[in-house]
């Protein structure tokens, strides 16, 4: 491998994804698949069933924001992995978390971490929140023709913005829309049951102890309805992954400290 | 038709070799220093924008002296080469020798092949390991010699000055704050003195961090040559 060099009216700038473009290297090989799945299906007659990952939500709290995912990967009916990580930090003051065709996912996400890195290292400073999720949005409209195949990738984006001094949070459409949300958002495909739990518990500036609890009761109820959704595994030792993000960082929430808590929901929901 | 008068090799090289040696002495240097918590790189830079050293990879600092927009350009350069082969392989596959090797193929060719003129720069390439014995120093000079150094390494005008001094007052087991110290008086010499506004100093530190790469504000500079 030499080293990449440019012309100035040639150079590819602190984009990464431009920059492997500028080498012929497609970051996003899946979008020029047009068709191919769906022939390859009617080849065979059957779907083409491809992990997909699920319920993934984030809230805001008194100093920033919590953000908690569960671990399940489902392919079809079955299972296809047990310890997905669906939330992971995506730089020092701001999460992401991925539900939607899990490959191309978490392909999206390395590209993404490796933008934000490699931005602040060519710039020589970080880029702003609002435009860490704007990189993403963009990222999710290149994925656009493979997401109309079915492929598609949803992610949520969540941080603490130094500018204005508070936890911020964005949910994405397949089409790369963007949109900030005030107070909480939930993904995937028990989205519908987590956001219940969320816009019924969710209190203007919870502390972060209370924030974590609701993140957990509402992955629990997401998991109880929804078989795609994977709950606390008490058999295996996997708990979903809960992390705040305030102007100190990334804090994940210890395995310990999430089975005290789903101990105490399961509790009530036997004496129920 | 006109004539083109014979340069010698010999002499086409000398006058490059010169132009480069002149350009790179008009700037400030910059040292870098081993110790046992890091690898400190202390560059003489009244700029706080226009850095002089800066991070490349996990593990891996670039610093540069000479001309600016020169050694930014290949500071970038880098930085691509480096996270293309993370991106390929994976984040431990990448290493300062490579990058090295890298950067003297890209000064050797600009010196005697291509360009008008040769880069006016002087490159060092760290890498931190998890021991000392592991760290790299790699010294890349404008002609694309590649020097590989040890214990501590000064870039740029009146470097041999600077190895001169910094041979005697360098110990291997120096704390961070008296490694600033002996960098800077190595740097400024025994007229000069030297701000603490007017040093970059940064460190790829041993503390199993994947980004080592940090830089030592002004107050903390301040308070280690107090």
């Amino acid at each position: 491998m030499t080293m990449p060099r440019f012309a100035a009216g040639d150079d590819p700038g602190a984009s990464f994804p431009d920059l492997l473009r500028k080498l012929g290297i497609d970051p996003f090989p899946a979008a020029a698949l047009r068709g191919e799945i769906g022939r390859i299906d009617s080849l065979r007659g059957t779907d083409t069933v491809i992990p997909h990952a699920t319920t993934c939500l984030a809230l805001t709290y008194d100093g920033g924001v919590v953000m908690a995912g569960d671990r399940r990967a489902t392919m079809g009916n079955l299972i296809s992995t047990r310890s997905v990580e669906k939330v992971v930090p995506a730089d020092d003051l701001s999460g992401v978390a991925i539900a939607g065709t899990a490959g191309l996912a978490m392909e999206m996400i390395k590209l993404f971490q490796l933008q934000l890195e490699y931005y602040e290292k060519v710039e020589g400073q970080s880029l702003s929140l609002e435009g860490k999720a704007n990189q993403l949005s963009m990222m999710v409209r290149s994925n656009m023709p493979a997401a109309m195949q079915g492929l598609s990738v949803v992610p949520l984006f969540a941080g603490f913005d130094p500018l204005v001094g508070r936890g911020r949070l964005w949910d994405f459409d397949i089409t790369g829309g963007r949109y900030e949300e005030r107070d909480f958002v939930a993904i995937g495909s028990g989205s519908t049951l987590a956001s219940t739990v969320l816009r019924v518990g969710w209190r203007t500036n919870i502390t972060r102890e209370a924030a974590v609890e609701l993140a957990a009761r509402a992955l629990w109820e997401a998991s109880d309805a929804d078989i795609a959704t994977g709950g606390p595994d008490i058999l295996r030792g996997i708990y979903p992954i809960v992390a705040s993000i305030d102007s100190a960082g990334w804090n994940r929430v210890g395995d310990d400290a999430l089975a005290a808590i789903f101990d105490t929901i399961m509790r009530e929901v036997r004496s129920r | 038709m006109s004539m083109p008068f014979y340069v010698s090799p010999e002499q086409m090289m000398k006058d490059r070799a010169d132009y480069a040696r002149k350009g790179i002495a008009r700037g400030r240097a910059l040292v870098a220093l081993q110790t046992p918590s890091c690898i400190v790189i202390v560059a003489e830079n009244p700029s706080t924008t226009l850095r002089k050293v800066s991070e490349i990879y996990d593990r891996i600092a670039f610093a540069g002296v000479g001309k600016y927009n020169e050694f930014d350009q290949l500071r970038v350069a880098g930085v691509r080469a480096a996270e293309l082969r993370g991106y390929h392989y994976s984040r431990n596959d990448v290493d300062a020798r490579s990058l090295a090797n890298q950067y003297a193929q890209v000064l050797g060719e600009v010196f005697s092949t291509s360009g008008p003129k040769p880069l006016e720069v002087e490159l060092l390439v760290a890498e931190v390991g998890d021991a000392p014995e592991h760290d790299r120093l790699f010294h890349i000079l404008y002609d694309g010699t590649l020097l590989d150094e040890k214990r501590f390494c000064a870039l740029g005008g009146d470097a041999e000055g600077i190895t001169k001094r910094l041979e005697s007052t360098y110990r291997d087991d120096l704390e961070l704050a008296t490694a600033i110290k002996v960098a800077v008086a190595a740097l400024s010499g025994p007229d000069r003195n030297v701000a603490a506004a007017d040093l970059e100093v940064a460190t790829l530190a041993r503390n199993g961090r994947r980004r080592s790469f940090a830089r030592i504000t002004d107050d903390a500079v301040t308070a280690a040559l107090r």
